[in-house]
């Protein structure tokens, strides 16, 4: 082989390395990750939204989006259900409980997640999970994969497929750079009823709880997105359980980054192992050829020495045979002249005699 | 005479005609994709990011392509000379596979430009996507090597020959730790929706479901083409090439009714760990049996029938039934059962653009694969040459 094994595992060892080394090794154990401390957030109370579509005309401003087909004060777009859009960040839509005399309003949005799914799923890291807590997007950077719209278990991100050239994502920033500005989320500021409170995400958390124990029977008994896949920076309050307002109560508190993290983490193993294995099985192959080849030698070696020695013996036992009947015949032939000559002598005496 | 006029073909085949067709109609739609957009082109929606331009050109692409390693490492690796005729054929496939899965990515992502930009740009390594890239770009690097002497002998380049020769063995033990990786991380993208995938086909097995069922794929996928060729090409295979075809077919058979059993058994543990078994009497259950049963327990069990009768009709008509079995799996997985919940008018069916450029892109691969194989020493070995 003219590549040297050395240089052979030195490409391995940095493919490895690369795999590993970008991100700081995290020692095993008890760690969990709780979010950024003094995070921003936002709380929705559905019991308090009454449906007026003001805060969809909000961020439309804040976020100059394209002016919408149906202006925001009509409400009989409520009457269908509606999902974010490239040139939507948020909607209202309006669900009939059980249970309840009057309809209930959700709002939905990026929910900003404390390990965002969108932000581990993306190859250029074109989300970043700022230092206010919202999760914002750089266009400059993006490939267009879209594997950050899969992997979001909100269905939030969105994209612009009418764009041949310079299609993005699009998401709700949290109004980040309002919030950098100290200027509420342009929704929030929007809201007339206080159904979206803006504040530090722990404190958010220790006020649901608060309208919780002070009204149970106005609530239920769960603030959404405390814990869903593994916490969000919005929380949500509801009369009634959160699948009845189509959010799903199945996600798990799981956060997106733990779901991969196992099969990145095998990675450098079978980097490092898969060549151990494969060039043991291939050395013990040559070895077994080489094994086998040796015994067929000997074997063959064998052969001809075994035929060789007969074909001696063979050879030599004729020629014994041969010498012993060489005289054998000279033997009977002296003594036929012998027999003969006797003979001849008898007749001559007997003729003499006669 | 006679005998001449048998060489004079046709001006336009049938075939020739429609191959016409296909490739003006995808050149068109080309066009307007790349002018107008994805928008104009695919019935994608936020719903649904990934169609079928992901699910079949990506993942069943990058499935079928797994003969390439297979073959090599069945005969570098493990010693198995007698299969030696197939390898040449199952590198070019793989290499032709994996370029195609790159070049249908182009139309896929939204800023194609862009696509070296996580090697390039900025890297985010918390992605199996980055992985998925980084080894699907560096194996296909791979594969062009290990593809270069068939050019190289019909070019006559001696010398460059013999250096890539030399590299085989540390080629080929590449290939397959780039192929596990890349293989079982296609599988592993699904791990972060378990919320949208449904529970019988999201399983924390799934970067070895799709491992496996690669292998199943690149051995099946040997037979089947081997098959084709045979059809097509016959003569241009030498004698070696005819003669181990028996063997292989035999061989690659028995391997691939192994790795089914395999795989059916892993299937039913990870239905059983996650104890979904309820979930088999809804339709989507009827569906799973159907792929469980009829493309991974059937396949098996005919090509055992084939092996032990020496059936080699059987298997290549079985290598077929289990083709078809993966490339199904990475439909149900990438879209039919994927966003399972969402109601049936906010779920995804391709747009005819998107069935043209696919068979457009599968079309190129058959035309290459004609092209160099009618030109290159791919099915016989250069006599100038010896094996290696």
């Amino acid at each position: 082989m003219s590549i040297s094994r050395r240089k052979f595992l030195g490409w391995i060892g940095a493919a490895g390395a690369s795999a590993t080394l970008a991100k700081p090794a995290r020692a095993a154990g008890g760690k969990h990750f709780e979010g950024y401390p003094d995070t921003d957030g936002v709380l929705f109370d559905v019991v308090k939204c009454i449906g007026c579509r003001r805060c969809e005309a909000g961020c439309n401003k804040v976020n100059d989006l394209p002016e919408p087909e149906v202006p925001f004060d009509d409400l009989t777009v409520l009457e269908e259900k509606r999902r974010t859009h490239a040139d939507t960040y948020t909607i209202v839509n309006k669900y009939e409980a059980a249970r309840q005399k009057s309809p209930l309003y959700r709002k939905v949005q990026c929910n900003h997640c404390l390990e965002p799914a969108c932000a581990s799923a993306c190859f250029v890291r074109a989300f970043t999970k700022t230092e206010t807590g919202a999760v914002i997007y750089d266009a400059s950077v993006c490939v267009g994969c879209r594997y950050c719209m899969i992997a979001c278990p909100f269905e939030i991100p969105t994209y612009e497929y009418d764009k041949a050239f310079t299609p993005r994502i699009m998401k709700c920033t949290m109004c980040y750079p309002r919030i950098k500005e100290g200027l509420l989320p342009g929704c929030v500021e929007a809201c007339p009823t206080e159904a979206l409170t803006f504040g530090k995400r722990k404190d958010l958390v220790k006020l649901a709880r608060e309208r919780i124990y002070r009204h149970p029977e106005r609530y239920e008994d769960h603030i959404y997105g405390e814990n869903e896949m593994g916490g969000t920076n919005w929380l949500y309050l509801s009369p009634v359980p959160f699948s009845e307002i189509g959010m799903r109560e199945d996600l798990g508190t799981t956060s997106a980054p733990e779901l991969t993290a196992g099969a990145l983490g095998a990675v450098p193993m079978v980097v490092g192992l898969w060549p151990v294995l494969l060039t043991g099985i291939y050395a013990m192959n040559k070895r077994k050829e080489k094994i086998a080849r040796q015994e067929r030698e000997a074997a063959v070696a064998s052969a001809v020495s075994e035929t060789e020695a007969n074909a001696r013996e063979n050879l030599d036992k004729a020629l014994e045979k041969a010498e012993t009947d060489k005289e054998k015949a000279v033997e009977t032939a002296v003594k036929k002249a012998l027999e003969d000559a006797a003979k001849e002598a008898e007749k001559k005496e007997s003729e003499e005699d006669s | 005479m006679s005998h001449d006029a048998a060489h004079i073909k046709p001006v336009m085949s049938p075939m020739t005609v429609i191959a016409g067709i296909i490739l003006i109609v995808g050149l068109f739609v080309t066009a307007l994709r790349f002018t107008a957009g994805l928008g104009a082109t695919t019935n994608l929606s936020d719903y649904t990011p990934w169609g079928l331009w992901i699910g079949f050109d990506l993942l069943v692409g990058v499935a079928l392509a797994a003969g390439g390693f297979v073959t090599s490492a069945a005969v570098y690796i493990f010693g198995m000379k007698r299969f030696h005729s197939a390898v040449r054929p199952a590198i070019l496939t793989g290499f032709l596979g994996y370029a195609l899965v790159v070049f249908a990515l182009h139309y896929d992502v939204g800023r194609p430009w862009r696509l070296p930009y996580p090697f390039l740009v900025q890297s985010g390594t918390t992605s199996i996507l980055f992985e998925v890239g980084a080894c699907v770009a560096l194996y296909l690097t791979v594969l062009f090597i290990e593809f270069t002497p068939a050019p190289l002998e019909w070019l006559g380049f001696k010398k460059a020959r013999s250096i890539v020769v030399k590299l085989t063995l540390a080629l080929t033990i590449l290939g397959v730790i780039l192929s596990t990786l890349h293989q079982s991380s296609l599988g592993a993208l699904f791990l972060i929706a378990p919320s949208k995938l449904h529970p019988l086909w999201y399983s924390s097995y799934i970067p070895i479901y799709f491992f496996v069922s690669a292998i199943i794929a690149g051995l099946s996928m040997v037979i089947f083409e081997g098959t084709l060729t045979h059809k097509h090409f016959a003569d241009k295979m030498d004698e070696a090439h005819l003669k181990e075809k028996e063997d292989v077919v035999l061989g690659f058979g028995k391997a691939a009714s192994f790795v089914l059993a395999g795989y059916f058994v892993i299937k039913v543990i990870g239905i059983a760990v996650d104890n979904e078994w309820g979930y088999l009497a809804t339709g989507y259950g009827a569906w799973y049996l159907v792929e469980l049963l009829g493309f991974i327990a059937l396949p098996c069990f005919l090509y055992a029938v084939g092996v032990r009768e020496k059936n080699l009709n059987l298997i290549q008509w079985t290598s077929g039934i289990a083709v078809l079995g993966i490339a199904i799996n990475r439909l149900n997985i990438s879209l039919i059962a994927f966003n399972y919940h969402l109601p049936a008018a906010d779920r995804y069916f391709p747009h005819w653009m998107e069935f043209a450029i696919s068979i457009f892109i599968v079309t190129i691969g058959v035309l290459v694969f004609r092209f160099v194989v009618t030109r290159m020493p791919v099915l016989y070995e250069h006599p100038d040459y010896e094996a290696h």
